[in-house]
């Protein structure tokens, strides 16, 4: 029998992370308020902030949560970005729901694909897959380029009202509010993944594939599966992208654009959602601001800061600080 | 009764060292067997071979009546055989409760469930108190795994096992490296478990092996050179010259 005091710390756990639930989704939407007040004229970069960030979510799931490593995941945020502007383009799916299911599906498809193929193998073999799989997609959107635009990029795509009611306007306001409660809403819904029998799941592969066996599941099946949440995830974020920019470009399913989530995870902190946000603000706003003050040297910056980060806060930006606010609290208990 | 488990002519070498050499066994359901051997005899390896984790030159091994010889790991387990590690493999980030909770519902097909908490899930919570309990383990249940003492590690490792509610249990050396004051509780939950379950334990320790086991196997060299009642095994003189042989560890067998 679980005693009444078992009971009550487990309600109080869950209570708490319920809490932290809450907060969080109140700091995105606090943040998006913040944002939308502080740059009006910029939203169209809140906008592009948005739909990284769901890259960069995405990447953490298999990356962060799963110890999989890859310089490709792009390939799934493209896809997406692709599936959503040629059911717009060539099938006149221009609903913005209808071309947000689009991207998941298409994310999904990736993932699975990009899945069954880095799975197959582990730690430095494993990455040079990733890059062949990102530099196959690339050169396979680049040639079908009928469908895709190739190097000129898909352009037309004209997304109808959004519900019919809120027309995409010319300042992006629509997409800035649509790409905010996406990304509210794929949080909330990670954060339950995360935490459920599957997390853990996920969460014990990264650490002991054997164990994981000799309990009786089986650790490929398992990611091939977080894999195409994952694919919805950044497909989620491409589509968002192609409706809010109205073009998809070659340089949504490259090298350079995977290479850099990673940074920005690592930057944030693998292995948490908040770390995932926090790397994806901080690079674009230092990437923002940097690039505007320096335009030659930004990238010279942005590796300074990158090394910083790494040899000083190893965990990432919020692995760091949230680390040092458990510490504390403790030492206060 | 017939076998629930069964080897037969098991072999394998590692450079031509032959780890295991021949080696064949049968166990009956509620069998409780005792493997032990000096160091170095091939338990593990045995314990590998026959659980998947190592791919035999040759011999098969059999669950109720069926060929599992090239079933992977994972087949195997969810046909109900079942080890735990000598040296303990757990998540050092995960809490106790996650382990058994995750081996609770692994077990009855719902660890890939994308959503709910397993705090919330009355039955396997009821299971993961229950287990957790009866190991002591109940005070650290919610700590994560690298904050609890080795010895506890340990009972944790048997625990998760235990969750599988496997219908052949390896344990490979279960109370190694637990205080003794402690062993006490790895006996008591192998005294709760059910009657049909076949039990083989590798152990070093002769009073546990004696209170526990029905029948002894001595494994040295990778040949099983003894097998039958507890009451033979210390009389026996090539059991003898086994441990002498290898180590000074006569006093395991006194
Ligand atoms: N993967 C391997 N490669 C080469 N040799 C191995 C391997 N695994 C085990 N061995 C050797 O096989 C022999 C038996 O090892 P094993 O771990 O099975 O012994 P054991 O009976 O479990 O001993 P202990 O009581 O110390 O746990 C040892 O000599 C060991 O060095
Ligand atoms: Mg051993």
């Amino acid at each position: 029998m679980a005693t009444m005091n078992d009971a009550l710390a487990n309600a109080h756990g869950n209570r708490r992370k319920f809490g932290r639930d809450l907060a969080g989704l109140f700091v995105i939407l606090g943040l998006a308020v913040v944002g939308y007040l502080l740059f009006p004229n910029n939203l169209a970069l809140l906008t592009r902030m948005t739909a990284i960030a769901l890259l960069v979510l995405s990447l953490d799931l298999v990356t962060g949560y799963c110890g999989v490593a890859t310089l490709g995941h792009a390939a799934l945020f493209g896809t997406g970005a692709y599936a959503s502007g040629i059911a717009a383009v060539h099938f006149g799916i221009t609903d913005p729901l209808l071309m947000l299911v689009c991207g998941i599906f298409g994310g999904v498809v990736a993932g699975l694909l990009c899945g069954v193929v880095i799975l197959r193998a582990h730690g430095l073999p494993q990455l040079v897959l990733s890059i062949a799989l990102i530099h196959l997609f690339h050169e396979f959107a680049n040639k079908a380029s009928s469908w895709t635009g190739g190097s000129d990029g898909l352009a037309g795509i004209a997304p109808d009202p959004l519900l019919g009611l809120f027309a995409f306007d010319l300042w992006g306001r629509t997409a800035y509010v649509f790409g905010v409660i996406l990304l509210a809403v794929v949080f909330a819904l990670l954060r339950l993944v995360v935490r459920s029998p599957f997390g853990m799941l996920c969460r014990g592969i990264k650490e002991d594939p054997i164990r994981i066996r000799a309990m009786g599941a089986s650790p490929k099946a398992t990611l091939v599966k977080m894999y195409m949440i994952s694919g919805a995830v950044a497909g989620a974020g491409g589509a968002l992208n192609a409706i809010s920019t109205q073009v998809v470009g070659l340089d949504s399913l490259s090298f350079t654009l995977s290479a850099e989530s990673l940074v920005m995870l690592v930057l944030g902190g693998t292995g948490s959602l908040f770390g995932a946000l926090t790397g994806t603000i901080v690079f674009m706003f230092f990437e923002d601001i940097v690039s505007a003050a320096n335009p030659f040297h930004w990238l010279t910056m942005v590796g300074g800061l990158l090394i910083a980060v790494v040899l000083f806060a190893p965990k990432g930006l919020y692995g760091t600080i949230a680390g040092a606010v458990t510490r504390w609290r403790e030492a206060r208990r | 009764m017939s076998a629930i488990f069964e080897v037969r002519n098991l072999k394998r070498s590692f450079g031509g060292l032959a780890v295991t050499n021949d080696v064949s066994l049968a166990m009956a359901p509620g069998d409780r067997v005792a493997l032990i051997g000096p160091n170095g005899a091939g338990k593990t390896t045995f314990v590998n071979l026959v659980t998947g984790n190592l791919t035999p030159d040759s011999g098969e091994v059999r669950i109720d009546g069926e060929d599992i010889t090239r079933l992977d790991a994972i087949g195997r387990v969810r046909r109900g055989l079942v080890r735990s590690f000598q040296v303990t493999r757990l998540f050092q980030d995960m809490t106790p409760a996650e382990h058994v909770a995750l081996a609770v519902l692994q077990r009855d097909g719902r660890a890939g469930r994308l959503f709910g908490n397993y705090l919330a899930m009355p039955q396997v919570m009821a299971e993961v108190g229950d287990l957790i309990g009866k190991l002591g383990l109940r005070d650290l249940m919610h700590r994560r795994v690298r904050e609890i003492a080795y010895g506890q590690q340990r009972l944790l490792e048997i625990a998760v096992a235990l969750a599988l509610k496997p219908r052949v249990l390896l344990l490979d050396e279960p109370a190694a490296g637990v205080p003794q004051s402690d062993t006490g509780r790895i006996e008591q939950a192998l005294a709760d478990l059910p009657p049909d379950l076949a039990v083989l334990m590798i152990e070093h320790d002769m009073d546990l092996v004696f209170r526990f086991a029905k029948r002894v196997i001595v494994l040295a060299a990778g040949t099983i050179i003894f097998d039958g009642s507890p009451s033979d095994v210390t009389k026996d003189p090539r059991v003898r010259e086994a441990y002498l042989g290898s180590y000074a560890n006569a006093s395991h067998v006194a």
